[in-house]
């Protein structure tokens, strides 16, 4: 076991997914600089024909890695910010998430999207996007959300070999943290399987991405009240583990959906939405959520940092859904 | 004589195939919208036997003659029209998406210009696998003002790999003529800009096409990257048949097309070159039959089931969302 931070666990992801596989090959803009840090040592590794740098070209090299894909490679796309994708929408939604279903099962996309969500960190709005919850409602895309540096490299590992497209959808404000990972090159953690982070017995706190270590700061803060709180992270959104998370909701019958992501239509949403109706004769309480107001994401640090969600919110919602 | 037989033999498919779809869309066998090639046959037919069989081909919204061209199986292709299971996107994709991967085709897409940066792929997978596969290209005119055209001319460029852009400029993108809707003379004056060699071709010109495509894939097979190839040709439908009414009022000028026919022209040359009649008439006979067993083919086959609806959103089953089976 090694203590690992986040932006680690997805470099050795991406290395021993390289090593592994020849077919594997990673692109996108300023790979070879290393900007963020993912790609220390892979150019001396693998070459510049595996670590491709691309032009600022996001629909033409987002539309590549799917024609690459079909042909039987493995791309990874560092989209760095999330954002970015948008340039490249029509490669997604159009040809990545629709080509296998559309063709009746004739072409096959393992390919995987890495986007990093930079919000909280004054780069006003077009650069702080988490737009995770627009693509759940995009059939044929799965998404990894990870929490942790342990889940990021094992989900990404998993992701890489899975033959479906993945997007992955890496927490900007979970950079610096360490966990400590099996040193293992078969470390993976599957798709689909959410994970309870926190046991608890009263309240159960569904969160996603940065909001999980808020999640059970919160958890921590309220058990002096007496409250037990139990903390599930699906880690992925696309497939959801339901049961997992329904699992909880009958035992604890209290519900808070905690997302960074904007309110509306937001996978605080959807899960909320689907406890509703599977679950509803558990619930002690109205469901909350806790996520960002449908406001853009201004320049201004002090003004920022009160729209996403915070430990203090939360720990208000639990309260709230405790009387 | 053998190559002009076949070239003409995958052109007559594709007009009587078209002929027929239009009319078993008119009488409502065929549902959704309809993009037909009639007109087209001598650049598609003439760009795919320069091929091999194992190089891939990316196709978009107007292609039911493109998978006939890479001498596809006729009858999934009807059945697909159809709605049915046997089709060969099983009733998924229909008229717009009209893809059969197992003669290299990688998809038919009907977002204008969304296949130019797949077909890039395609090479640059090629490429980076050490095989000598090309990836063709056809796109239309109205792709080339798409930002998608533009970025894949310049990631295939500086990339230098094996694709070969064919542009079917058939002078109108839905109502809108090129000449209003194009900034240059020529798609072909594009290539330019991306230091890609460019050449115009009659696309009526079943050699003309066939040569031209054979030294781009000659030029991608040695490893000189991409080539852009204009060819000038006509569309003899409206945009989608039985839309109801008249989009364009084109005058004379499908007239003028009509006198220089595709497949007329190529009857011409093999006479001229002491070909048989008798065969071309023979192939006649053998396309028209051809083409009424797949349509009986695409009849007596059966709708899909209502399940298959979520079938192949992924690979296998994933159960995450409500299924069918709560749907009911």
């Amino acid at each position: 076991m090694a203590k690992v931070s986040f932006i680690e666990a997805i470099r050795q992801a991406q290395y021993e997914e390289l090593e592994r596989d020849k077919n594997v090959f990673l692109m996108g803009e300023d790979l070879v600089c290393n900007v963020f840090g993912t790609t220390t040592g892979f150019l001396e590794a693998f070459g510049p024909e595996r670590i491709r740098d691309t032009p600022i070209s996001e629909e033409g090299f987002v539309g590549a890695a799917a024609g690459a894909s079909m042909v039987g490679m493995r791309p990874i796309v560092d989209l760095t910010i999330a954002s970015f994708v948008y340039p490249a929408m029509d490669q997604v939604c159009s040809i990545i998430a629709k080509s296998r279903y559309i063709y009746g099962g004739q072409a096959k996309l393992p390919l995987v999207l890495r986007m990093c969500m930079f919000y909280g960190n004054a780069n006003a709005a077009q650069h702080s996007d988490r737009p995770y919850p627009m693509f759940m409602g995009m059939p044929g895309l799965k998404i990894i959300v990870p929490s942790c540096p342990s889940d990021m490299k094992g989900l990404l590992k998993s992701a890489i070999r899975d033959d479906d497209p993945v997007l992955s959808f890496e927490d900007g404000t979970l950079w610096s943290q360490k966990d400590e990972i099996p040193d293992d090159k078969e470390y993976l953690v599957p798709l689909g399987v959410a994970d309870v982070k926190r046991k608890g017995k009263d309240v159960t706190i569904v969160a996603i991405g940065g909001a999980v270590p808020l999640a059970i700061k919160a958890a921590t803060i309220v058990e002096a009240d007496g409250i037990s709180v139990e903390v599930v992270d699906p880690r992925t959104l696309v497939p959801l583990d339901c049961e997992t998370i329904l699992e909880s909701v009958r035992k604890t019958g209290r519900v808070i959906t905690v997302d960074p992501a904007h309110e509306a239509c937001s996978v605080a949403s959807e899960i909320s939405a689907m406890i509703a109706e599977r679950a509803f004769s558990f619930l002690e309480a109205p469901i909350l959520r806790v996520t960002t107001p449908n406001a853009h994401i201004p320049f201004c640090p002090s003004v920022e940092k009160n729209l996403f969600p915070t430990v203090d919110r939360i720990v208000t919602a639990i309260r709230s859904v405790s009387n | 004589m053998d190559i002009y037989y076949e070239s003409y033999r995958r052109m007559r498919r594709i007009r009587i195939f078209e002929e027929r779809a239009e009319e078993c869309h008119a009488n409502g066998e065929i549902p959704g919208s309809l993009h037909t090639s009639s007109g087209q046959e001598a650049e598609i037919v003439g760009a795919c036997m320069a091929l091999r069989p194992d190089d891939y081909m990316v196709g978009n919204h107007r292609s039911h003659g493109h998978p006939i061209g890479k001498n596809a199986e006729i009858k999934p292709l009807m059945a697909e029209l159809f709605a049915r299971k046997t089709g060969v996107c099983g009733g998924k994709g229909g008229s717009m998406h009209l893809s059969d991967f197992s003669v290299g085709s990688l998809g038919e897409t009907s977002i204008v210009g969304s296949g130019m940066p797949v077909a890039v792929g395609a090479a640059l997978g090629s490429k980076m696998a050490g095989n000598d596969r090309v990836t063709l290209c056809f796109f239309g005119d109205g792709a080339s003002n798409a930002g998608a055209f533009h970025e894949s001319l310049n990631l295939a460029s500086i990339w230098s790999l094996p694709v070969i852009f064919l542009c079917e400029n058939n002078a109108y993108a839905v109502s809108t003529p090129a000449a209003e809707a194009v900034s240059v003379a020529n798609i072909a004056d594009r290539g330019v800009a991306y230091s890609i060699p460019s050449e115009i071709v009659d696309g009526q010109d079943l050699e003309a096409v066939m040569e031209a495509t054979e030294r781009a894939a000659n030029r991608a097979r040695s490893g000189d990257g991409p080539t852009l190839i204009e060819a000038k040709t006509y569309r003899y439908a409206e945009h989608a048949v039985n839309m109801g009414r008249i989009l364009v009022d084109r005058g004379e000028e499908l007239e003028q097309w009509c006198s220089k026919d595709p497949l007329v022209l190529l009857r011409k040359k093999v006479i001229e070159l002491g070909g048989s009649e008798k065969i071309l008439i023979d192939i006649d006979v053998e396309v028209a039959t051809e083409i009424e067993g797949a349509i009986e083919f695409a009849r007596s086959s059966d709708f899909p089931e209502a399940a298959t609806a979520f079938d192949d959103v992924f690979i296998g089953r994933v159960e995450s969302f409500r299924d069918f089976s709560t749907f009911e």
